[in-house]
């Protein structure tokens, strides 16, 4: 007589990371995004290597070239390489955007976490203020902090971290109050835990993912917040290079040397959608309505 | 709508009192002595001194705040270093250009977002929408300056049809003065337009969803009016609050816009400040502009109440 065995499949349990990814990686645009910003990373990590030529070196025999063999995005005013410039551009521009995202985040989480879960009037006081850092338009708040700090790369990157820091205080703090009232975070008050490890042991990974979402959507703005701020003259200073700068120097040379303006702002731009097509592909996938 | 109003006016009270504060402790980020830093190149002790006075720098933190808030109050927002001029002066010769700016890019961004929001979601999962959309991203992720750059050379060096830059008021000559801010006008409204067609795209497609609008189909009404009369009206209510909370982006944008076409409004002022180390200018700007915004968001809560009869009451 035969015998048949059951046959039993285990499914090794999906962690919430992994789902993410899975689901992240149906979505054709933000894969796009990924690999766009993978390739710009690589570009600033390995620039010095890449670049055929020093960014800063003047050539005054090859001043505003055309895109040519020997240079593939021509020159600029200076006769220096476009193509190692944008290079090198993106290492300012890329450092920007995650340097400044990671002040506002170091600053706007614990403060969230403290107006959410502290008392009445430190969430009274913490969100007032706020409100009032939101009230200011960010470009112009920016614009204030970098004209008192002094223009650099390294002040406009506190400039705009400081700008964005309200929006992730609000995010946390809305997210903390949602969250406060699971049944998880009773329980854990209820065997004992301190406040401070409720906090960062169960309300911070929960909401985590909305803040990883804002996270890839501000280093967009932070992108275009520092390109500004370097175009209008308060960010990386020359001879350094910058997309904002570069541009602010194309601006004079239009119709005599029209690919100086093309090649930076199309980094920006690439930059800049990449990182918003990402986070509009994360919102979906951490989304937990979609489960 | 009287209590909502007493409210919401009350509540602005501590946001314009963090504002100030926020605002004046600018000040205190400048390096070493303030006095030298407003001073610039003037290093006479009598001037230095003259600038202790003038802005109580001698005097506790809370004093120094005290007189600069009393100040805004009445209506002085100090004087420009630079120019000479009382900081107000120089705000209300330069707020009507970018009021101009302001109106003429919300005009477009309108036209051309709610235009294309309305038909993005009338004609959802077509090839259209999927234009439309990518349209709208790409809006939202070009940094206005090179948008503003890349239109200079087409239409003033390339084809000549429009002065690059400069301005000319409309009331000394309208033509003129149409040509030289509809560039600009179009940077600046470019991006908000992005915005408006996202949120008009979403509202309208939750709108033609709705009870209402199956009834008014039911009723046989012709699809134009369904869209045009039931649809759009109720979908464009969030859009307001939603298109108010951009206004600020707007005034951000304006900055970089007058920089690019040379266009002498409040944007430019701030700039010419920050390089000409007029700081009294950069804060007085900063809570004008901050001031605004925040009026302009009161504005937008009470039409939002106004046109929602079901908040009115």
């Amino acid at each position: 007589m035969a015998v048949t065995e059951a046959v039993v499949f285990e499914l090794p349990e999906e962690s919430p990371t992994q789902r993410a990814w899975r689901r992240l990686s149906k979505r054709k645009g933000a894969m796009l995004g990924l690999m766009i910003i993978a390739l710009f990373l690589a570009v600033a990590i390995l620039a010095p290597l890449l670049a055929a030529y020093d960014p800063v070196q003047q050539s005054w025999t090859a001043i505003r070239k055309p895109p040519s063999p020997a240079h593939w995005f021509g020159t600029d005013e200076s006769g220096r390489d476009l193509l190692s410039r944008v290079m090198f551009g993106a290492r300012a521009s890329l450092l920007a955007g995650v340097v400044s995202i990671t002040i506002a985040l170091g600053l706007g989480v614990p403060i969230g976490l403290l107006a959410g879960y502290g008392g009445k009037w430190t969430d009274a006081l913490i969100s007032r203020i706020t409100d009032a850092m939101l009230a200011c338009p960010f470009l112009i708040l920016a614009i204030a902090l970098a004209a008192f700090l002094g223009p650099s790369l390294q002040n406009a990157m506190i400039a705009i971290g400081l700008t964005a820091t309200p929006i992730f205080v609000r995010l946390t703090r809305g997210q903390v109050l949602a969250v406060k009232v699971e049944d998880y975070v009773e329980a854990a008050r209820a065997v004992g835990n301190p406040p401070v490890r409720i906090a960062l042991k169960h309300i911070l990974p929960n909401i985590l993912p909305a803040l990883i979402v804002q996270a890839t959507i501000s280093i967009a703005t932070a992108i275009i917040a520092e390109a500004s701020l370097s175009f209008l003259g308060l960010g990386q200073q020359p001879p350094a290079p910058s997309w904002g700068s570069m541009l602010n120097t194309a601006q004079r040379f239009l119709s005599q040397a029209p690919w100086m303006a093309l090649w930076p702002g199309l980094a920006i731009f690439l930059v800049v959608l990449s990182f918003n097509m990402v986070g509009d592909g994360l919102r979906d996938a951490l989304d937990p309505r979609e489960r | 709508m009287l209590l909502f109003l007493g409210k919401r006016l009350l509540q602005l009270i501590p946001t314009l009192f963090f504002v100030s504060l926020i605002i004046f402790s600018l000040q205190q980020l400048l390096p070493g002595d303030p006095a030298l830093a407003m001073a610039g190149e003037e290093r006479d002790p009598a001037v230095l001194e003259q600038i202790r006075k003038q802005y109580r720098l001698d005097q506790p933190l809370y004093v120094q705040y005290v007189y600069w808030v009393g100040g805004v109050i009445n209506g002085n927002l100090g004087e420009s270093m630079r120019l000479k001029e009382p900081v107000l002066t120089l705000i209300a010769q330069k707020f009507p250009v970018t009021l101009q700016l302001a109106l003429m890019a919300i005009v477009i961004a309108l036209t051309i977002g709610v235009g294309a929001g309305v038909i993005s979601a009338v004609k959802k999962d077509t090839p259209i929408d999927y234009v439309v959309n990518l349209v709208a991203l790409w809006g939202i992720s070009t940094p206005n300056f090179w948008l503003g750059i890349m239109l200079i050379f087409l239409f003033a060096v390339y084809l000549g049809w429009l002065p690059a830059s400069g301005y000319v008021g409309p009331f000394e000559d309208f033509w003129l003065s149409l040509q030289t801010t509809v560039l600009p006008a179009f940077v600046l409204g470019n991006s908000f337009a992005a915005v408006l067609m996202r949120h008009t795209r979403s509202a309208m497609l939750q709108a033609m969803g709705s009870d209402y609008v199956r009834t008014a189909r039911a009723k046989g009404l012709a699809e134009r009016k369904v869209i045009l009369k039931h649809a759009m009206r109720n979908a464009l209510t969030p859009v307001v609050t939603l298109g108010a909370l951009e206004l600020g982006t707007l005034l951000s944008g304006a900055v970089l816009t007058e920089q690019m076409f040379s266009i002498p409004g409040f944007g430019k002022l701030i700039v010419d400040s920050v390089f000409n180390r007029d700081y009294a200018v950069v804060q007085g700007v900063t809570l004008v502009t901050a001031t605004t915004y925040i009026l302009l968001n009161l504005l937008a809560d009470i039409a939002y109440v106004l046109i929602n009869p079901r908040l009115r009451s």
